[in-house]
């Protein structure tokens, strides 16, 4: 970092010592590291979650590779990560542009952009099944024929219903990490390109988007490995169905465990969350070229 | 960026920049300030008015229907407010143990957000100040977790919960909800510790101060903006958390908000206005909050990931 002197350098050498990062780690060891081997190992195990844990070899592995529903599941998980991630990001970096603007009316917007943030999913799930409700809801009500579909009876919709309220409630937390990365650009740039006589949509492609490289590779990185842990939603939502229509992996993992008493299987699809979100996290820290923290440090 | 400005506060940051954005543009561009903005962009206004619409639709629809009875609800317009309001869904919805719902959201929240607050800095401290192999490996751990779906590992978290002997039991809720938020939690605060000028560390060294106090006397005052992100976000990951009260815990003595509404709408599935009004009470103490601190609470957030 900066020069200093050569006495004051040999005193800062010490630094505080690791035992104050030993409380964080005893507890992220203890529940997230340990379980994560846990679930591994659960996953060559028989357990009904109530009796004994038996081990019983890849019994769980067969069972979970062999079945269509995992297969179901997985492919569902892809159309929901890919579409999710097709609606949300655009939309978030446009609004993220939009709302980081200093028109007054804009940043009244904004604050109303920001309300479903403050929603469980729990909460927002519960308001679209009343929504959306082919008898009673927004559609009927309004003697809009083509709102009052059975919006999450019918498995054709349903999957795109699901994308609809995911971005609903996720797109304000997106557009937020935008807006604060284009407010991070410097202002000079777009009067340098003013000069230069480009147009906003020139200014949009040749700078913003570019210095929002970093921005792009976080947002799109929480998106995606954000897309795995889809499951209070959906399970609220549609609980899966219809059918097993949006029957994500985690919520198949969970209903394989604590629904269908098999935990050892459920083990198993855990192991398989893990290693997507792992493989997924990696390929996008790449895709951003270099080692984001590392570069941030050096611009700092 | 951060170089240019000595203090790491983001607020003051932000402002900062867009007043020296407003000189720049001198009066006369009042209000085409920001990047690019030298004609009305309508298309973009259009845009911005559209999704406004996408988000209050629902959110007006949930209260105008909680303030009506069922009769008013089966024949009225849904769209229309209600012709005689009527504040009897609530009334179920606090007659039927809301207030010990959010006590015990209450409770779990600050017994996970407090103590995962206090553990994450003194680890970013001592990551960003220190030294050495040990935190460089710790640093990784907590990287990993981040890129790790960590919702995979509930089975053996229900395990482990279930022989400490802690199945449905508010700390149930706490211990697995510390643990989660302490990645991200260190991530944004060593980012902001890491911008606390050297120098300023250097001369309360030569005062004789030591680590302990200058975590406590420099580095907690310095990030104090990143502190109250981390525990903004904290919270509401908490507050709104659902899987872990629906696997770790089962008696309505233990229950949550978010896993009240969810019972509740399975009890009172055919009373839509009532299920409605508990999704809006759910709502209400985080609108308050945000009503009332949004400022803080928007661009803590907005600096916090966007760094």
């Amino acid at each position: 970092m900066s020069i200093s002197t050569g006495s004051s350098r040999r005193v800062l050498e010490k630094g505080p010592s690791g035992w104050l990062a030993a409380p964080a780690l005893v507890f992220f060891l203890l529940f997230a590291i340990i379980p994560l081997f846990g679930v591994l190992f659960l996953s060559f195990t028989k357990w009904d979650g109530l009796g004994e844990i038996k081990l019983d070899g890849l019994s769980s592995w067969t069972t979970v590779l062999t079945d269509p529903v995992t297969g179901n599941a997985l492919w569902v998980t892809a159309k929901i990560m890919f579409f999710s991630f097709i609606v949300q990001a655009p939309i978030s970096l446009l609004l993220g542009v939009f709302t980081s603007a200093s028109q007054k009316y804009r940043a009244a917007l904004a604050v109303l952009y920001f309300v479903p943030l403050l929603l469980s999913s729990a909460a927002v799930a519960i308001a679209y099944k009343a929504l959306l409700d082919p008898n009673f809801g927004l559609g009927p009500g309004l003697g809009l024929p083509f709102l009052a579909q059975d919006w999450l009876g019918n498995s054709d919709l349903v999957l795109f219903v699901v994308v609809f309220v995911i971005a609903w409630q996720f797109v304000p937390f997106h557009t937020l990490i935008y807006q604060g990365g284009v407010r991070q650009i410097p202002a000079s740039l777009y009067e340098a390109a003013q000069i230069d006589g480009a147009g906003r949509v020139q200014q949009f492609f040749a700078i913003t988007l570019p210095q929002l490289k970093y921005t792009i590779i976080t947002s799109s990185t929480l998106m995606v490995v954000g897309s795995l842990a889809y499951f209070d939603l959906v399970f609220v939502l549609t609980g899966g169905g219809p059918g097993y229509s949006t029957r994500l992996l985690p919520l198949h993992m969970y209903l394989t465990g604590f629904k269908a008493n098999d935990m050892g299987a459920a083990s198993a699809l855990g192991v398989i969350l893990v290693v997507i979100g792992l493989a997924l996290a990696l390929i996008l820290q790449r895709l951003g070229g270099k080692n984001r923290n590392a570069s941030q440090l050096e611009g700092a | 960026m951060a170089s240019t400005t000595q203090i790491p506060a983001p607020p003051a940051r932000r402002t900062a920049l867009s007043n020296k954005q407003g000189h720049k543009h001198g009066p006369r561009a009042k209000g085409t300030k920001g990047p690019g903005r030298f004609r009305p962009n309508y298309l973009g206004g259009l845009g911005g008015w559209l999704w406004l619409a996408v988000i209050i639709v629902p959110i007006y629809y949930v209260v105008v229907t909680s303030l009506k009875n069922q009769a008013g609800f089966f024949t009225s317009n849904p769209m229309l407010p209600p012709s005689e309001p009527t504040l009897d869904n609530y009334k179920l919805v606090l007659d039927n143990d809301f207030a010990m719902y959010f006590f015990n959201s209450l409770m779990v929240t600050v017994g996970s957000v407090v103590p995962a607050l206090l553990v994450s800095f003194m680890a970013a401290y001592a990551i960003v100040r220190g030294k050495g192999r040990f935190l460089t490996l710790t640093n990784n751990t907590f990287l990993l977790g981040l890129a790790i779906p960590l919702h995979a590992t509930i089975i053996p978290i229900y395990w482990m919960i279930t022989k400490a002997h802690l199945y449905d039991t508010l700390l149930a809720l706490i211990l697995p909800s510390i643990a989660f938020a302490i990645p991200i939690s260190v991530l944004i605060l060593s980012n902001f510790m890491r911008d606390v000028p050297n120098e300023l560390f250097e001369s309360m060294r030569l005062d004789g101060c030591s680590d302990w106090a200058m975590m406590w006397r420099l580095a907690l005052p310095m990030t104090r903006p990143a502190v109250v992100t981390v525990g903004i976000y904290n919270a509401l990951g908490v507050w709104n958390g659902f899987l872990f009260p629906l696997i770790l815990t089962q008696s309505p003595s233990t229950r949550v908000l978010p896993l009240s509404l969810w019972t509740f709408q399975g009890e009172f599935s055919v009373n839509i206005p009532a299920v409605l009004a508990s999704v809006v009470l759910a709502t209400l103490p985080l609108l308050v909050i945000y009503v009332v601190a949004r400022r803080q609470l928007l661009s803590g957030l907005t600096a916090g990931f966007s760094k």
